[in-house]
């Protein structure tokens, strides 16, 4: 026991000082803001499907389609990044998009429209920042290390995930149920959060890049590289936390108010590995991780259909759920690292997340097409039987690339 | 930003961080000190009383005075009802527990309490107070959709047995044998034997009355286009809703249908009524609409399709004869 604690508090510490100060910064930044996301997200499919009567399609579309339409968004934000050599200032425009998003939720009351309008803002947000920040870590990070630095930051993102649904929880409580609140002490976390990336975060070091190496022009050179239809394919098989956890409710028949503990469990699963997982990519390749983290989604769609019932079920669904993130989501952005010019970091991240997004819009929608035509069962059966014809299509793409 | 010094800057963030804490806490305290309920608490005189819920508080006010003194109760429930001195109830779903059944004698002890899962939205007791039926919604939440479905089950508090979901009895549609996964089941209302009883069946797209055999664990489809049926005290008349145009998006008219001679009489109500009506005597049904700004309210109309609709109590839903008379609420 004294051992395996000294071990692991050892394991710990490794990476983390071996990580700079702006993986480190960005990391707290990522923490406090998935606090706040996490806090709404938790809730938000119940409050969608549930609270205000859309049916699983009408869900899959808001779901999917919002998502997909903040693509244009993040290919911007990650063009104008690098172009203007200013990954920080972009990367917080849309941290406080978000946070005044979680505001528009509180104003926008039980009008559907309204609602997705404020989700499509909050999206939006999360589009423009993603590429930036993860461009940041990259450019601040040296080339061998990319898979811890990423496990690091990804192991404090999962952190504030882990803590938003809690937070949820408790503000509930104490609200007496009101779903106000929780938009309202969101907003203030998100607020928080955009403070820190204003204060600590050191803009990206390193020359300014000669302008023509930022072209559009470029950038389709990037779009013709393996990485971009590799992630999409896997973008199309990937159904979406909401319809996981929608399922999984009603296999268990679980108690509303425990829904949002189903997000709680994958991010304990997700920052328990996330580290451990992006060492294990720098040391033994990450396309070996990746690969075999996105073969994690078939158990999941198939224990989802199985005769596994009650509480097994549900745990070793987030056990699974959570290692397909911790092994593909950080390592999928280490790998664009590696692959990717450094002056078109933050376009090229962008290219391959909006890819992944826009596929994840398709297979959001069908899936809730499938759902309601054929059941749940059939549908996860479907999504199992995708994702293990797009692995090996997959892994033949970022083999020949890397 | 780099010009300020580190000490500042956690100062700083220290600082907004227990500036926005106090705010977020405030909003959540406000939030919970909001009085849900508006209306007071007051006795109501004697004579014949209707039970319905306040904000979703149970209460009781006076069939002569509806609209007068009202007793409002601490139980919270989304649906309840009351007939043969039984009192059912089931509880909202709260953020940290999902809704169930209680059933309480007269005088509001509990006498059993059944957890249940989805969203309650119709309860009915049985005259004699012995049968209790429920309709939740699993998925979805009106039946203006089409990708809803409900769960109706049936306690006899008599026994204790339990049927979980009508889905389990044997179906004859039109006169023969059916099964089909896609089946509902909502609406139930018991006949006096406390065995027969009948409800909403839909399949296929079609919406329709059944009868059911609780004993034979059986139902059978007797006509189209009938919606939560709710059976007159004398058992000679249904109440019930029907979609306008047997299309669910277009609303629905009240009607009443007579068993013997299978005659259909609108009622004065025009607006959009989606409850299961109930009859305050053999003349009158009582429902619940809802206004735009989400306030219940209670209307009557008469049973014959003569007169107007009738604001019967201000503020309630889930209205129910109670056979209660004396104070002791």
């Amino acid at each position: 026991m004294y051992l395996s604690t000294l071990d692991r508090s050892r394991a710990a510490g490794g990476p983390v000082r071996a990580v700079g100060g702006t993986v480190l910064a960005l990391g707290t930044v990522s923490l406090v803001t998935d606090v706040s996301a996490e806090m709404v997200t938790a809730i938000l499919p119940l409050y969608l499907v549930v609270g205000l009567q859309f049916s699983p399609a009408a869900y899959g579309v808001i779901d999917g389609l919002y998502t997909g339409a903040t693509v244009l968004l993040r290919l911007v934000g990650g063009y104008v990044a690098d172009r203007i050599n200013r990954h920080k200032t972009v990367a917080g425009i849309g941290y406080g998009l978000s946070a005044f998003a979680k505001l528009g939720l509180l104003a926008a009351g039980t009008s559907g429209p309204l609602i997705g309008l404020v989700i499509t803002a909050d999206r939006a947000g999360k589009g423009l920042r993603t590429a930036p920040r993860d461009a940041l870590i990259t450019l601040a990070t040296p080339q061998e290390r990319l898979g811890r630095a990423f496990g690091v930051h990804r192991t404090m993102d999962a952190v504030g995930a882990f803590l938003g649904p809690i937070a949820t929880l408790g503000v509930l409580a104490l609200g007496g149920g009101a779903f106000g609140p929780v938009f309202m002490a969101s907003f203030c976390v998100a607020l928080l959060a955009v403070l820190i990336l204003v204060l600590f975060v050191p803009n990206a070091k390193g020359t300014r890049p000669h302008p023509s190496a930022v072209s559009w022009r470029a950038v389709a050179r990037l779009g013709r590289g393996r990485l971009l239809p590799a992630a999409c394919l896997l973008g199309l098989v990937t159904i979406g936390d909401g319809f996981v956890y929608l399922v999984l409710q009603r296999r268990v028949e679980l108690g509303i108010g425990w829904f949002p503990m189903l997000a709680v469990g994958t991010s304990l699963v997700y920052l328990l590995l996330a580290a451990p997982l992006g060492r294990l990519a720098d040391r033994i390749g990450r396309l070996k991780v990746f690969i075999c983290g996105n073969a994690t989604l078939i158990g999941v769609y198939l224990l989802l259909d199985g005769p596994l019932g009650g509480w097994p079920l549900i745990v070793l669904v987030l056990a699974l759920y959570g290692t397909f993130y911790a092994a593909t989501d950080g390592i999928l952005m280490a790998l664009a690292g590696s692959m990717l010019p450094p002056e078109l970091r933050a376009t090229g991240m962008a290219l391959v997340q909006s890819g992944q997004a826009l596929s994840y819009a398709v297979s959001s929608v069908l899936f809730g097409l499938a759902w309601q035509a054929w059941g749940t069962g059939p549908a996860c059966l479907v999504a199992a039987a995708a994702t293990a014809i797009a692995l090996p299509l997959t892994a033949f793409l970022l083999a020949k690339e890397s | 930003m780099i010009a300020l010094s580190p000490r500042i800057r956690v100062l700083v963030t220290v600082l907004a961080a227990l500036l926005l804490a106090g705010v977020a806490v405030a909003y959540t305290a406000l939030a919970r000190d909001r009085p849900p309920v508006a209306t007071g608490s007051s006795p109501v005189g004697g004579g014949p009383r209707l039970q319905v819920l306040t904000n979703g508080r149970l209460s009781t006010v006076s069939r002569a005075d509806p609209g007068g003194p009202r007793e409002v109760t601490e139980l919270q429930c989304d649906r309840a009802y009351t007939a043969g001195g039984t009192v059912a109830c089931l509880k909202p779903v709260g953020p940290l527990s999902s809704t169930g059944l209680i059933v309480l004698d007269a005088s509001l002890r509990e006498r059993s309490a059944l957890p249940l899962t989805g969203f309650p939205n119709r309860l009915r007791v049985s005259s004699t107070g012995r049968m209790v039926a429920w309709t939740l919604f699993i998925d979805g939440h009106s039946y203006a959709t089409t990708g809803f479905s409900t769960r109706a089950g049936i306690l006899d508090t008599r026994t204790g047995r339990l049927v979980k979901s009508l889905e389990e009895f044997t179906i004859t549609l039109d006169g023969h044998p059916y099964r089909n996964a896609d089946v509902n089941f909502w609406g139930v209302t018991f006949t006096a034997d406390d065995n027969r009883f009948y409800a909403t069946m839909s399949t296929n797209g079609r919406r329709h009355l059944v009868e059911g055999d609780f004993a034979a664990r059986t139902v059978k489809t007797l006509r189209d286009n009938v919606e939560c049926p709710s059976l007159s005290p004398d058992g000679t008349r249904i109440a019930y809703k029907s979609a306008i145009d047997a299309d669910p998006k277009k609303g629905w008219r009240l009607s009443v249908l007579d068993l013997a001679t299978q005659r259909i009489t609108p009622l004065a109500e025009t607006r959009s009524v989606d409850d299961q009506a109930a009859w305050l005597d053999d003349q009158t049904v009582a429902y619940a609409l809802q206004t735009s700004d989400g306030t219940n309210n209670t209307w009557s109309v008469p049973a014959d399709g003569t007169g107007t609709p009738r604001l019967l109590v201000p503020g309630a839903n889930s209205p129910a004869p109670s056979e209660v008379l004396a104070a002791g609420r």
